[in-house]
């Protein structure tokens, strides 16, 4: 939709990202050689289960990586930089917060609960924009108008114990636009959230992404909250991103059989009586090695190539890559699931009578 | 839908729940008033705060209650009983909790969980019999058997709300509260709880109270659903009839805040957003009547009109 309007423009570019942990002497292979563009303008939606890698993923353009964790091999591009080979703190505070921004799951934790809301945004712009006073006052104050809070005079000195949930979330989304960064990640912004606030916060952060022109990475495992705010989408699975495209490429036309199973086991999509698509069995483990397509296991439509080799990426579109031998034009032809098809016919009816 | 013939199991009257001190009284909950029949899945839906946890509590007998009656299979089981009818509401009641990373005990194997219910009710149960109902309960919940002598922390979080469910199916309860037993797990896993839930249903012949604040799981697997809203139903219903004709504008409003996954119909929503203060209720109070059959809704007189007229059109469209 809105690709045309914009010229292709990459703002940071991942190659063959590889990352590690040591855990408890063994080697966890958790990001298993990923190549993602992100451009300019775009928001970009990763999904996957839990233990997929895609906050992993994220945590690396912020050198944010655990202690026992480390980049492999790859790079990653950021304005004329490689940040996989940034080494020490000093390098990641010029990107942490000033260039990229993150807002977390959680916004009971990731506030500070000794200083007053005002304080914590005045400190990020104090630390980045160099406001103080008066000026940081009055700045502090149109964010929080921006993110949807009112009476900010008032707000701005009270405690985070005095928000609610969603509230809360809202000025975590405010420190994060204080620190005028380029890309924001949003590591699932919504899941602690009632489904009422959740939809406030995602028109939020849309509404943001406009006015800011930020460049916004949102991570989630639920792809039913995607589709509102997504112009591209990255499906990970054991640390490999095996589908992206657009959305409505993803959403009406799926090729990877992961990407149908965890849209048909959305509850929007079942029907009563009937049982839900579940995917059976459990992600890979990854400490082990991986051979051939890690999905291959819990795929139904698996075949024995899957087993033997590493699916390449098969060209749908130019916009749209899938990593699956599905789609290799030797293989038999597989239809996707009938509860895909019904994501129009059901999505239509939840709403005719509203 | 009629409602003769079929068994009542619970029946929720006038219920009233307050915290906080006699001075400085907080209510929770008032005027809660339901029908649970033996076999249905009835959910309860609402944000945060709106007191549908605590409907629940207050059912399974955690969280007194200050009015109201809560009756079991034609016994009262809110405020004082005997000791023989607590014994026996502990036995049939059981809940699921939400979060299966915090409702485990971290330091007890799985054994001793899942079996520490009949370890308090039935006492004198000799211990290889107890283990063979722990096996059974697990197996059920499609577990395996040697999970018994593992510890919590060594199950994913989909194993893990299968442990919470077999500790409450071994008390061989007739009625399960589930309070938003899949919150907290991921997409996939969810459905994998759900089906559980479901089959366990038709195979046990359970009846659930199904906690929630996300319709779309509620439409999946309830009969009836109520709306709560700041601790009142503001509505009840069939499921299908709730969902093609939602009436309150509370409904509404979580109706629209489901996420649809269809990019297009999904940037042309409007979200609707409710504010309580589009009521006038200064004069002409609220009261909560039937709009059409087994469809209860809060309004009062001025605001049933435009309901019965939503109703008759919606009809029109849809013969």
């Amino acid at each position: 939709m809105s690709e045309a309007v914009k010229t292709p423009d990459t703002i940071l570019q991942v190659q063959d990202l590889n990352v590690k942990f040591s855990l408890r002497g063994r080697v966890l292979h958790a990001i298993r050689g990923v190549t993602l563009d992100v451009q300019r303008g775009e928001s970009l939606a990763i999904v996957g289960e839990s233990g997929s890698g895609k906050t992993v993923l994220t945590k690396t353009f912020m050198g944010l990586l655990d202690q026992n964790g480390w980049v492999d091999s790859g790079s990653i591009h950021f304005e004329g930089e490689d940040l996989a080979a940034f080494k020490t703190e000093k390098d990641w505070l010029r990107i942490r917060g000033r260039k990229i921004a993150m807002v977390l799951q959680d916004p009971m934790t990731s506030l500070n609960p000794l200083k007053t809301i005002g304080g914590q945004i005045g400190e990020a712009l104090e630390l980045h924009q160099g406001l103080k006073g008066p000026a940081a006052d009055q700045r502090i104050q149109e964010i929080l108008l921006d993110v949807g809070i009112e009476e900010p005079a008032r707000r701005m000195k009270q405690y985070p114990h005095q928000f609610s949930g969603g509230m809360r979330q809202r000025v975590v989304i405010a420190i994060a636009i204080a620190c005028q960064s380029r890309i924001l990640i949003c590591d699932e912004p919504t899941t602690a959230l009632d489904v009422t606030i959740q939809a406030q916060i995602l028109q939020l952060i849309r509404d943001l992404i406009h006015k800011y022109e930020l460049t916004a990475i949102y991570i989630t495992h639920d792809l039913g909250v995607v589709a509102n705010i997504a112009d591209r989408i990255a499906v990970m699975y054991a640390g490999d991103i095996v589908e992206i495209g657009t959305c409505e490429e993803i959403f009406f036309d799926p090729r990877h059989p992961y990407t149908w199973a965890l849209l048909s086991s959305l509850p929007q999509l079942g029907r009563k009586g009937e049982a839900l698509y579940a995917i059976k069995g459990t992600p890979p483990n990854l400490f082990n090695e991986i051979k051939g397509d890690a999905f291959a296991p819990r795929n139904p439509y698996a075949l024995n190539i899957d087993f033997e080799q590493r699916p390449p990426y098969f060209d749908v579109s130019p916009t749209h890559k899938v990593r699956s031998w599905l789609l290799d034009p030797r293989a038999p032809k597989v239809e996707p699931p009938e509860s895909l098809k019904r994501i129009q016919a059901q999505g239509g009816s939840f709403y005719e009578h509203c | 839908m009629q409602h003769e013939g079929r068994e009542l199991l619970l029946q929720v009257k006038d219920l009233e729940v307050r915290f906080g001190t006699k001075r400085h009284p907080f209510i929770a909950v008032q005027h809660v008033n339901f029908d649970i029949y033996k076999g249905e899945t009835f959910g309860l839906v609402g944000e945060s705060g709106s007191g549908k946890t605590t409907i629940g509590r207050a059912i399974i007998r955690i969280n007194p209650t200050s009015a109201g009656d809560i009756i079991f299979k034609g016994e009262k089981i809110n405020g004082p009983i005997s000791k023989e009818l607590d014994r026996r509401v502990t036995q049939q009641i059981q809940m699921i909790f939400q979060d299966p990373m915090a409702s485990l005990n971290e330091r007890a194997k799985v054994d001793y969980i899942v079996s520490e219910g009949l370890i308090n009710v039935a006492k004198d149960m000799p211990r290889p019999q107890r283990e063979k109902s722990v096996a059974q309960a697990l197996a059920d919940v499609g577990l395996l058997p040697e999970f018994a002598s593992r510890f919590p922390h060594e199950f994913s979080g989909g194993q893990r709300q299968r442990i919470g469910i077999a500790r409450s199916l071994i008390m061989e309860p007739e009625f399960i509260i589930a309070d938003e037993p899949i919150s907290a797990l991921d997409v996939s896993i969810r459905a994998q709880v759900l089906n559980l839930l479901s089959h366990l249903q038709r195979k046990k012949g359970l009846t659930y109270l199904f906690i929630a604040h996300d319709l779309s799981v509620m439409r999946f697997i309830c009969d009836r659903i109520a709306v709560i809203h700041k601790g009142q139903i503001v509505e009840m219903s069939e499921t299908e009839k709730l969902f093609a004709n939602p009436l309150h504008p509370y409904t509404q409003a979580l109706l629209s805040a489901i996420p649809l996954p269809d990019p297009l119909l999904e940037r042309n929503k409007k979200l609707i957003i409710y504010d309580p203060a589009c009521h006038d209720y200064a004069v002409d109070k609220p009261r909560w009547q039937e709009i059409e059959p087994g469809h209860f809704v809060l309004a009062n007189e001025q605001e049933m009109e435009g309901h019965r007229e939503q109703l008759a059109t919606s009809c029109r469209i849809s013969s």
